[in-house]
């Protein structure tokens, strides 16, 4: 058949590629930048076609929970929010990665704190990356920078999530939500069926069947012996996550003098600020985290290498560069620039901020 | 070939949707596209501005600070946008409530009556259409008609489409406004 190209906004090619992933349900709640989630899951009504529930839950605190209980039957289900809907989420996260539950989770960031603003952020790194619930926990967090990624990014976020058996988040902003591009869309696979999950999910709350020993899907154990047991096999997970998923993409870093780390449609502006140095004989070479947890600790230790500074580039106050700075240690210069609250930065002022915090410091 | 554009108005004036029927042209003549909208609480009468990209190649940014054309449509877009034409760039703009007129010499600037040119036609819904016309015109990258028509194509449901002969000729009035 032939690829179907579309021009659509980041927040509804999230909608599609859920339908065509054969996602079985999406619980939510509105919130800008992020509604058109929900809004063209209504508009589809997938449950007509493929049987995906969809469901405005009566608040976002509701809807997490929804999620935690189609997860602990072996369903594909997802929820979407934005930075204060996704802050209420995290009691339900960090019950999910307890009880080790495939489950994915977006937020279209916006500026904080609080309410805040409804224009974009990058604001929620630290929450995404370095818990946001409570406990020793991880999510497997994608950073789309395309509205083709935030396509591609649904069918990956499930298949890590189901692959380990471990919450996934998409982490973008408001840029990439609410921006159209062309977008190819997956071909349409169907739910899988009771069987079928039956064998990918033996661990599912799913009835026994008078079959097999019963399923407990808990994040409660009283007993800090097993509890630190279940500990472990999570941080052990953790350990394989990072080996096998760190994924980063790099541009023109071999050959530049100076390194640009970004993340996200910041990327992407970098990227221009990048050409836009290029032509006054500036150097610069991008490197574009994909996954930000697991962190690619070892790609950025390798790309400063011989490199003369690096400016991290973020829609915050400075989070992701604490990552850069630990992968490189205090081998050459790392500095922010961020703008805040909402406030987008122009290639032209990420060159001038290169100018002023790196080359000429 | 790379246009990098802005169009500024109220909100309500069609902005967005006439952004987004140039984006599905140039998509329907294989150009790699982006859309970006300034989104806000803003509604009938606020401002509303798109940034609109079209090139060969994959493009980087979405959003800009400099720009090969500025359709502005109202005082306040001339204001804020006028003086972020790239030297050598266009600036369009209506001159309908216009007391501030531009005076840059290091661009090309065409003044547009596009709402008498509207009137003309009948239908003030078509007041973005004949904009766009003007914008088609001034743009170094010719974008054939027939994509832009497909682009209409896309961009309007279905049950508007009744409409395309309408819109065809608000951007052949519009065009006629503009001779580059």
């Amino acid at each position: 058949m032939k690829e179907e190209i579309r021009l659509m906004k980041g927040n509804e090619a999230i909608a599609h590629a859920a339908i065509r992933y054969g996602c079985d349900g999406y619980f939510g709640y509105p919130i800008t930048p992020q509604s058109e989630v929900l809004e063209t899951l209504e508009e589809l009504m997938p449950w007509e076609t493929t049987g995906m529930v969809v469901l405005q839950a009566e608040s976002e605190v509701a809807a997490i929970n929804m999620v935690y209980g189609g997860a602990a039957t072996g369903k594909a289900v997802m929820t979407s929010s934005s930075s204060p809907g996704v802050s209420l989420k995290q009691e339900g996260i960090s019950y999910i990665a307890a009880a080790s539950l495939p489950a994915l989770i977006l937020n279209v960031m916006r500026g904080g704190p609080g309410l805040g603003t409804i224009q974009p952020s990058q604001a929620d790194y630290f929450q995404a990356t370095k818990g946001g619930g409570h406990g020793d926990y991880h999510l497997i967090v994608l950073a789309p920078s395309t509205v083709q990624e935030m396509v591609d990014f649904v069918g990956l976020g499930f298949d890590l999530a189901f692959k380990y058996t471990n919450p996934c988040m998409i982490l973008a902003d408001g840029i990439v939500g609410q921006m159209m591009e062309k977008v190819v869309l997956p071909e349409p696979r169907p739910r899988r069926t009771d069987e079928e999950i039956r064998k990918q999910c033996p661990w599912a709350a799913n009835g026994r069947l008078g079959g097999r020993k019963r399923n407990v899907i808990t994040s409660l154990e009283l007993e800090p012996a097993k509890m630190e047991v279940i500990n472990h096999q999570l941080q052990e997970r953790y350990r394989t996550i990072e080996q096998n998923e760190t994924r980063w993409e790099e541009i023109d870093v071999e050959g530049a003098d100076y390194l640009i780390v970004a993340f996200g449609s910041i990327a992407r502006i970098s990227d221009k600020a990048r050409e836009i140095a290029a032509e006054e004989g500036i150097k610069v070479g991008i490197v574009r985290p994909i996954t930000l947890w697991p962190f690619p600790t070892e790609a950025v230790a390798h790309a400063a290498q011989g490199k003369k500074g690096i400016l991290v580039v973020e829609l915050n106050a400075g989070q992701m560069i604490e990552d850069v700075r630990l992968a490189v240690h205090d081998s050459l210069p790392v500095e922010h620039f961020g703008r805040l609250g909402g406030i987008i930065p122009s290639p032209e002022e990420v060159v001038n901020a290169l100018k002023e915090k790196i080359i000429n410091r | 070939m790379k246009e990098e554009i802005i169009i500024a108005g109220f909100g309500g004036q069609g902005v967005l949707s006439m952004g987004k029927i140039l984006a599905y042209s140039g998509l329907m003549d294989d150009k790699e596209v982006t859309w970006m909208p300034s989104y806000g609480p803003e509604q009938r009468g606020g401002t509303a501005n798109v940034t609109v990209i079209l090139s060969d190649k994959k493009i980087s940014s979405p959003v800009l600070d400099k720009y090969d054309i500025v359709v502005a449509l109202n005082q306040q877009s001339l204001d804020k946008f006028a003086p972020r034409v790239k030297p050598g760039g266009t600036l369009i703009y209506d001159t309908n409530g216009i007391h501030n007129h531009p005076t840059r010499t290091d661009i090309s600037i065409y003044p547009i009556d596009a709402m008498t040119a509207t009137l003309e036609i009948g239908n003030s819904k078509a007041y973005n259409m004949v904009v766009m016309g003007a914008l088609l015109n001034a743009m170094d990258y010719k974008l054939p008609m027939e994509n832009v028509i497909k682009g209409l194509k896309k961009s309007l449901p279905e049950r508007h489409h009744k409409l395309i002969p309408l819109n065809e000729q608000a951007i052949e009035k519009g065009k006629s406004l503009l001779q580059a």
